[in-house]
């Protein structure tokens, strides 16, 4: 919006790049990477911070990117599920969610790996108890939520709620 | 949503000032006022981010502790000072949202986030807290989320926040940077009775900023849990919460702090409850009896009534578990 005269100037490092670009004040973080950037690997679900498809991480911590403003995120770090892996070389929260088959028509995945890698970081998944408590900000309307826990029990290296080590899938 | 101006501040001093205009609002987490904007509730002209004003961080000080408004739910959590010394605020808010929110939201904001009731978020239907004047269906419509003590015929929405109930029951004060210098505000005395004027939900004047919350030396150190009863396990606002805090010595209940959420227009201290737990024995009996007294004084409506046994059986939990960690300190 080259001559809207309220437009801002934004910077953000997004996937590691530093982009700038003018914004309306209105545009929240989700739409600018969406729209201005092209970045649609980031979904938009609810729009009000209920369903977690629009999960990214801002300065390495994971929000909501609909229930922010591009212009609050002005200097900050954004990694998007384009900035986790590639089709060739999978980020290992993307294989398991593959090998585990933890998702049905996809429209929640990306927003479910981007919090569940910031949930590793976070060390909440010692067991299943807590992967299901620390991941309750991401909603899956087609239910995969048993096989969402076994992906990322499998990347934690967790325990099961016996103590035991759980194998991975492919082992089992 | 409407057009507005964004600013980013960098320091407290003169905010306040800067705020002092009709349509201007502070803006930090923003994970409340966004999805106000977003529903057409809230419509500010001008947006003033104080996100980044330098009012973070926990800070034990001689006479209590200090958490900084703009630090983020998450921070507060994981802080060393309040998970040792505050088990109370770090459960609550532990309990609160979902863990991306409470990575963006503040303590500021948090104490100063809307109602859930149905009819206050719903642009479609009147409401005297969104639109003075243009009544309450609560009253005799949906009011199974609405409040059982505090209410008035204008309004009857409950106050969602777990940390504020918390703090409540730890005589917390909230201090606030004004024109004329800084403030300090019970947080129980911070919050208003709906009364005829449901929009008037603060003792905050125009362009006040909240900077730290404060809890008094006294209310620190105790042990004390956080129950929260909600429709999902996750990420919901509560039904019913209860926040207990004891002082026991030689078997003896020497002081006690009982508040309850989801239940009161404003975060809802019970002081029938703790005053039938100080001078007595730290037993079964005068837990139980304790509890019973919690509900005094409910006015509760056909879809809220379950809330009176829900809260009793709350508080009478959380004062079980309160006095499980306190054997077990």
């Amino acid at each position: 919006m080259p001559n809207d005269p309220h437009a801002l100037t934004v910077t953000l490092r997004v996937n590691g790049e530093e982009t700038r670009f003018d914004v309306d004040p209105r545009t929240t973080l989700l739409d600018a990477l969406r729209d201005r950037l092209h970045l649609t690997g980031t979904k938009k679900g609810c729009g009000l911070g209920q369903c977690g498809a629009c999960t990214v991480h801002l300065d390495g911590r994971r929000i909501v990117s609909c229930l922010t403003l591009a212009v609050m995120a002005d200097g900050a770090s954004v990694t998007t599920i384009e900035g986790l892996g590639t089709p060739d070389a999978l980020h290992p929260m993307q294989e398991a969610f593959v090998a585990c088959d933890a998702f049905q028509c996809g429209y929640c995945t990306p927003g479910q790996i981007m919090s569940a890698v910031a949930l590793l970081q976070e060390g909440h998944c010692g067991s299943d108890e807590e992967i299901r408590e620390h991941m309750s900000g991401n909603l899956c309307r087609c239910g995969a939520y048993a096989n969402i826990v076994d992906a990322i029990r499998t990347v934690a290296g967790a325990t099961d709620r016996s103590g035991a080590a759980v194998p991975s899938r492919e082992d089992a | 949503m409407r057009a507005f101006t964004y600013e980013r501040l960098d320091a407290a001093t003169g905010a306040s000032r800067r705020a002092d205009h009709p349509g201007t609002t502070y803006i930090a987490g923003g994970t409340d006022l966004l999805q106000l904007m977003q529903e057409g509730i809230a419509h500010p002209r001008a947006l003033l981010d104080v996100s980044r004003v330098g009012t973070t961080g926990v800070t034990a000080q001689l006479d209590g502790i200090r958490i900084g408004a703009a630090t983020r739910l998450a921070d507060v959590i994981e802080d060393p000072i309040v998970a040792e010394r505050l088990p109370l605020v770090a459960e609550a808010l532990a309990a609160s949202a979902s863990p991306q929110v409470r990575n963006m939201a503040t303590i500021g904001g948090n104490l100063l986030q809307k109602t859930r009731c149905l009819y206050f978020r719903d642009v479609t239907t009147p409401c005297n807290k969104r639109e003075p004047g243009s009544g309450c269906p609560a009253q005799a419509g949906q009011n199974r989320l609405n409040a059982v003590f505090g209410g008035s015929p204008h309004c009857i929405a409950t106050h969602a926040s777990d940390l504020a109930v918390a703090l409540v029951a730890l005589d917390a004060e909230v201090i606030v940077e004004r024109a004329g210098g800084e403030k300090s505000i019970r947080l129980d005395d911070f919050y208003r009775l709906p009364g005829d004027t449901p929009y008037v939900e603060t003792a905050l004047e125009p362009g006040d900023l909240i900077t730290a919350v404060f809890v008094p030396i006294q209310a620190t150190n105790l042990p004390g849990r956080y129950l929260k009863v909600r429709d999902r396990a996750s990420f919901e606002w509560a039904l019913v919460s209860a926040a207990v805090a004891l002082v026991v010595a030689d078997g003896e209940v020497v002081a006690a702090r009982v508040a309850a959420g989801g239940v009161g227009t404003k975060p809802w201290r019970l002081p029938a409850v703790e005053d039938r737990l100080v001078g007595r024995p730290m037993d079964v009996q005068t837990l139980q009896l304790a509890a019973e007294a919690a509900a005094d004084g409910a006015d509760p409506r056909p879809g809220n009534a379950f809330k009176v046994p829900l809260l009793v059986n709350a508080v009478a939990r959380a004062l079980a578990a309160t006095a499980d960690q306190e054997a077990n300190r």
